[in-house]
């Protein structure tokens, strides 16, 4: 990490706040593959991390591994000052009520209604809730995203951008404290991926969420980060804002910013 | 002239002869490839069914949704198995009638259909159409959720899908294929007066009476304790095939069909083995 990147690091660090998540020296192979090699980053409070990549450069891997949905050979994930490698299935299940995770393929449960799939994570998480507060909840999460008349309808007759924004429902529904987008526009054609990007910042902005947003939409990227982060073959290539990302000269670069 | 030597002559056989060996030994490695993937197979399930006890007596049952399978698993397969069980009686009355008839044996004929069916015919045709019903669904089903990442999404959601989506089928398909069994059997008795109606005429009463009368509590036991374990290993390998579907469509199928071939397998497995208990009790 050269001075300007650290630089800029601890500029968001004193605007922002203390750090929620910490990774450092992480790796992760998949038989001989190695996907993620040496990767170190921090999320701090209140940021929108965006983690850029080309397809099979480990992006989603990093976000699977931070939430223990996959373990890693070596290094140290730091949730929330949790060590997530050291939590048991108890503790990694409470950890995981404090971070929602957005699917790149929505994963609404496509035998469950729309307010079924709301109601299924609120049911499990926040269990003191009565059935009218229940309710409200998920009129209110379905109004963000603004799609109140979904209520009763099943997975299957919504459309992909559709789906997009009650899987973000679904997610926001139990008031998360960090938000992980897998891929969130992917998929879906310019306006709607537009409208997406709009709802993570509003999101961000309403429940005071901390995200990284995995993509390599450059548009999402651009309307979205308040810190970007590239991934090339499973390792930290560059970190810093996007002015920084605009103004260098690496091919790589250029090609997600022409 | 040219004379050839014994070892030229026989070259041509040596060749055919070595093609011959090396596509045996090619078959024998296949073979031994596919026994050793059963075995793997067969240990994976045994493994999968540890974790689906340990996560059974554990808090937090979901109740509900055991309540869901429970209804999806009777309500789907309920025609099918009236059907069925019908077909059975009838024409395992039709068949059997001319060879008593040679001995002069034809008042034995509903107790020796109802005999047959509750201890042997119901259980196992039943379960193998179950085998073939419920356990593709379940492999459909989940692997299905597998590959649309709904499982992960379960886990991120605080929800142990072991305990949601396996234990609860599991459980489901020990209550509901036992009932099922007893239903298709007295299906099948029906189905075995209908039957013996066709070239005679028996009363209703009559023919029931004098099928229970061969039949006794004892008969009922085995074939329904059998019947749990059948359940058991459909549930079972339906929902290990789903859980670990690999990734993308194609895996959805695989997982349907091996769940129905293994699942079939293991029944007819699970029924040799509890015909040896009662034949020694």
């Amino acid at each position: 990490m050269n001075d300007t990147q650290t630089a800029i690091i601890s500029s968001i660090k004193t605007t922002i706040g203390k750090q929620v998540i910490e990774i450092n020296n992480l790796r992760k192979s998949f038989g001989n593959q190695v996907v993620l090699n040496d990767v170190s980053l921090q999320l701090f409070n209140g940021e929108n991390l965006v983690v850029l990549g080309k397809s099979g450069s480990g992006k989603s891997v990093l976000i699977k591994c931070i939430v223990g949905l996959l373990n890693f050979d070596s290094g140290t994930i730091n949730v929330l000052g949790e060590n997530v490698s050291k939590l048991d299935s108890d503790g990694l299940g409470e950890l995981r009520k404090k971070i929602g995770f957005l699917f790149q393929s929505g994963a609404l449960y496509d035998s469950m209604t729309v307010k079924q799939n709301l109601e299924f994570p609120l049911r499990r998480i926040r269990k003191n809730l009565t059935q009218k507060e229940i309710d409200e909840k998920i009129e209110e999460v379905l109004d963000n995203v603004g799609l109140l008349d979904a209520l009763h309808k099943m997975p299957s007759q919504l459309s992909g951008g559709m789906r997009k924004r009650i899987s973000l429902a679904r997610t926001i529904v139990v008031d998360p404290l960090i938000m992980l987008y897998d891929e969130p526009t992917t998929g879906l054609d310019p306006v709607t991926s537009d409208e997406i990007s709009l709802l993570i910042n509003e999101i961000q902005k309403k429940y005071k969420t901390s995200s990284i947003i995995i993509t390599h939409d450059i548009e999402c990227a651009r309307n979205t980060a308040n810190r970007v982060i590239m991934l090339k073959d499973g390792e930290v290539f560059m970190e810093g804002d996007l002015k920084t990302f605009e103004k260098s000269d690496d091919v790589l670069i250029r090609s997600f910013f022409k | 002239m040219k004379k050839f030597s014994p070892a030229i002559k026989l070259a041509p056989h040596l060749q055919k002869a070595k093609k011959f060996t090396l596509r045996i030994s090619d078959k024998t490695i296949t073979k031994t490839e596919e026994a050793g993937n059963f075995l793997t197979d067969f240990a994976d399930v045994i493994l999968f069914l540890t974790r689906t006890v340990k996560e059974t007596f554990t808090r937090d049952f979901e109740f509900k949704e055991f309540l869901r399978q429970c209804f999806q698993i009777g309500n789907k397969t309920l025609p099918l198995i009236s059907v069925t069980g019908i077909i059975m009686g009838l024409v395992l009355t039709i068949q059997s009638r001319p060879s008593l008839a040679k001995f002069g044996a034809d008042a034995m004929l509903p107790g020796m259909v109802a005999v047959s069916l509750i201890r042997e015919m119901g259980p196992v045709i039943t379960a193998l159409l179950c085998a073939g019903k419920i356990g593709s669904g379940m492999g459909a089903e989940l692997g299905s959720m597998k590959v649309t990442e709904q499982i992960e999404a379960m886990e991120v959601s605080s929800t142990n899908p072991m305990r949601f989506l396996v234990v609860t089928r599991v459980l489901a398909a020990m209550l509901m294929i036992p009932l099922l069994i007893l239903y298709s059997d007295a299906l099948g008795i029906l189905g075995s007066w209908a039957g013996a109606n066709i070239k005679g005429d028996v009363s209703f009463t009559l023919f029931f009476s004098q099928a229970f009368s061969h039949i006794e509590f004892i008969d009922f036991i085995p074939a329904f304790i059998k019947s749990i374990f059948f359940g058991l290993v459909i549930g079972l390998v339906g929902c290990y095939k789903g859980y670990n579907a690999g990734r993308g469509t194609e895996s959805v199928g695989k997982a349907a069909n091996s769940a129905v071939v293994l699942g079939s397998l293991l029944v007819l497995i699970v029924d040799v083995i509890a015909v040896q208990i009662t034949d020694m009790l």
